[in-house]
């Protein structure tokens, strides 16, 4: 094995025959279509990309050992900043592990709340990538429309939470507090004419003759592909595999909720366009079942010694305010050994291992997200194509720069 | 496995008697009996400890048994015991709706295992990963060089001994 450090990433274009016309391109850090800070070097021939090679790492900050120093209720609000665009899925799948850990059953309105709020995510995470990928392709339009969905969702995670984008709501055990009276209300007034939203940006761009030639027939990616590669989420599924964590292997109450996984087996960025939207309509159905359907009880787990008291009660009990001060001082103990829990976020399957030794600090958390795998299938759906189409298919795999780097 | 939800099987006789007809466990078995040095299933997630220099050979047995989706890998450093270094490879079933870990203990001094990207080429960024911030080495890998930090980088981040504050 030679060493590797200090070589150019890709060797200089060699002088055999049609290679002399070989150039290399460096598309980004600072490409406003690479969504955060991807690098990519390119080796085209005349337009057509012969060689691909995404360089990444520019966001790194080291989360995975910022964990192995913090109490396992510390590492809530860094999970948020993981994936920018789902904070709520990041917690979720963070705190599902930990009581995967802790053996700890969540009662049924906390996690009904918490697929509630999660979904509601998914559709944060889709509008954006809505947006921006229509954008790279010339629609600056829908950008703006896009938005003003996603301001209202940002509105009720705020309500929700007092915060707009890190909100950090679900915790070990449960969810902080208990959410605002008139919170359903105002998600059933935005699922009420999300629907016609939905629409209104279809009628913009699914007939729209530039933007369906840009998008069909581009970034294909076979099946088998897509299993090698480790391609998951909405990309895989728009190639021809029917699997969905949520239905599949459920968690946090998922079984209880009837909906479609739609699949394609085109294959292209066109499929995954279309797919995305099927997803949101889903969702759209599983926001109003859980709204339907919403359980009586408690919100968070009888386990005073880990779960944060009320804060009312925090003032008023003395055994309240000991466990508070407890927990917040010292943390609490977890079990040693070692879990993996993996949900469907927005980009596809989503995952936490996390190591205990015992104490009240995580050993190991280590983070599996979807965009990290599927950054490595850029190459196979982009060589052969033209140029152009590289924006094409970085925009139709949804990419979080923050997911990727960690 | 839904027969065995709530149970805990915690080491190697246990779990071979109570899975006998795991999947992945027959497949193992069947492959190399010696290879599997420990066995455990505990919340519900089945672990396979595999001789380090048989990871490779692992890899492909779990996959023609069915669990053909890999869908994480990553490294803990256990400093300072050993062997220092655990792998922990999970591995998805989308027939099954199942998944497995394959771990693997690697010493320091020897910090080099195969590598599984010729079975799955998924594993590749993984493997830079864990070579990047752990500094294990995967023999048979493409392009192994460090993905996060800068190529000109000294030491591995995700080690327990790596200085956590003051100057480098």
């Amino acid at each position: 094995m030679t060493d590797t450090i200090g070589t150019p990433i890709l060797e200089a274009p060699r002088a055999e025959g049609a290679k002399d016309q070989h150039m290399v391109l460096n598309m980004g850090p600072q490409h406003p279509s690479t969504h955060g800070v991807l690098r990519l070097v390119l080796e085209i021939d005349g337009e057509i990309i012969v060689r691909l090679y995404p360089e990444i790492g520019y966001l790194h900050t080291g989360i995975e050992k910022t964990c192995e120093a913090k109490f396992y209720q510390q590492v809530v609000p860094l999970t948020d900043r993981v994936d920018y665009l789902g904070p709520m899925a990041n917690n979720l799948c963070y705190c599902l592990a930990v009581e995967k850990l802790l053996q700890l059953e969540i009662p049924e309105k906390g996690q009904w709340i918490r697929v509630l709020l999660t979904e509601l995510t998914r559709l944060n995470s889709h509008l954006i990538w809505l947006g921006t990928h229509a954008m790279d392709i010339g629609a600056l339009t829908v950008f703006l429309y896009t938005f003003r969905e996603r301001e209202e969702i940002l509105r009720i995670f705020e309500m929700v939470s007092g915060q707009r984008m890190m909100t950090s709501y679900f915790r070990i055990g449960g969810l902080a507090m208990e959410p605002p009276l008139d919170m359903f209300a105002r998600i059933q007034a935005f699922i009420n004419t999300f629907p016609e939203k939905i629409d209104e940006y279809s009628n913009l761009l699914t007939g729209n003759p530039i933007f369906v030639n840009r998008l069909k027939g581009v970034g294909y990616l076979s099946k088998e592909d897509a299993i090698a590669l480790g391609v998951t989420g909405p990309v895989m599924r728009a190639s021809g595999i029917d699997f969905d964590l949520r239905r599949d292997m459920p968690y946090s109450s998922y079984e209880k909720f009837h909906f479609k996984v739609p699949t394609s087996t085109d294959g292209d960025v066109w499929a995954r366009y279309l797919l995305r939207f099927e997803e949101m309509r889903e969702s759209t159905k599983i926001i109003q079942q859980a709204l339907d359907g919403m359980p009586e009880g408690p919100i968070k787990a009888d386990a005073p010694k880990i779960v944060l008291p009320d804060r009312e009660k925090m003032k008023t009990q003395m055994e309240s305010l000991i466990h508070h001060f407890k927990i917040v001082t010292e943390g609490f103990a977890v079990p040693a050994g070692e879990v993996y829990q993996g949900i469907e976020s927005g980009h596809g399957q989503m995952g936490y291992y996390v190591v205990s030794d015992g104490t009240a600090k995580p050993y190991r958390v280590h983070m599996r997200y979807p965009s990290f795998a599927t950054l490595q299938a850029l190459e196979t759906m982009c060589r052969g194509r033209m140029l152009a189409d590289v924006v094409a298919v970085v925009g139709s795999i949804d990419i979080v720069l923050g997911e990727i780097d960690r | 496995m839904s027969q065995t939800a709530n149970n805990s099987f915690i080491g190697k006789a246990a779990v071979l008697e109570g899975l006998a007809d795991h999947p992945a466990l027959k497949a193992i078995l069947e492959w190399n009996a010696q290879a599997l040095t420990d066995a455990t299933f505990d919340r519900n997630e089945l672990t396979l400890t595999v001789a380090a220099d048989q990871i490779r050979a692992a890899a492909q047995t779990v996959q023609a048994a069915g669990y053909n989706f890999f869908e994480d890998m990553t490294a803990v450093d256990w400093f300072p015991s050993s062997p220092r270094f655990q792998l922990s490879y999970h591995i998805l079933s989308h027939t099954y709706k199942e998944r497995i870990r394959l771990r693997a203990l690697v010493h320091e001094a020897s910090a080099s295992v195969e590598s599984i990207t010729p079975v799955w080429p998924a594993a590749n960024y993984y493997e830079r990963e864990v070579f990047d911030l752990f500094g294990i080495r995967f023999e048979g890998h493409p392009n192994l060089r460090r993905i996060m930090m800068p190529d000109d980088w000294v030491g591995h981040p995700l080690r327990k001994d790596y200085p956590v504050e003051g100057y480098r």
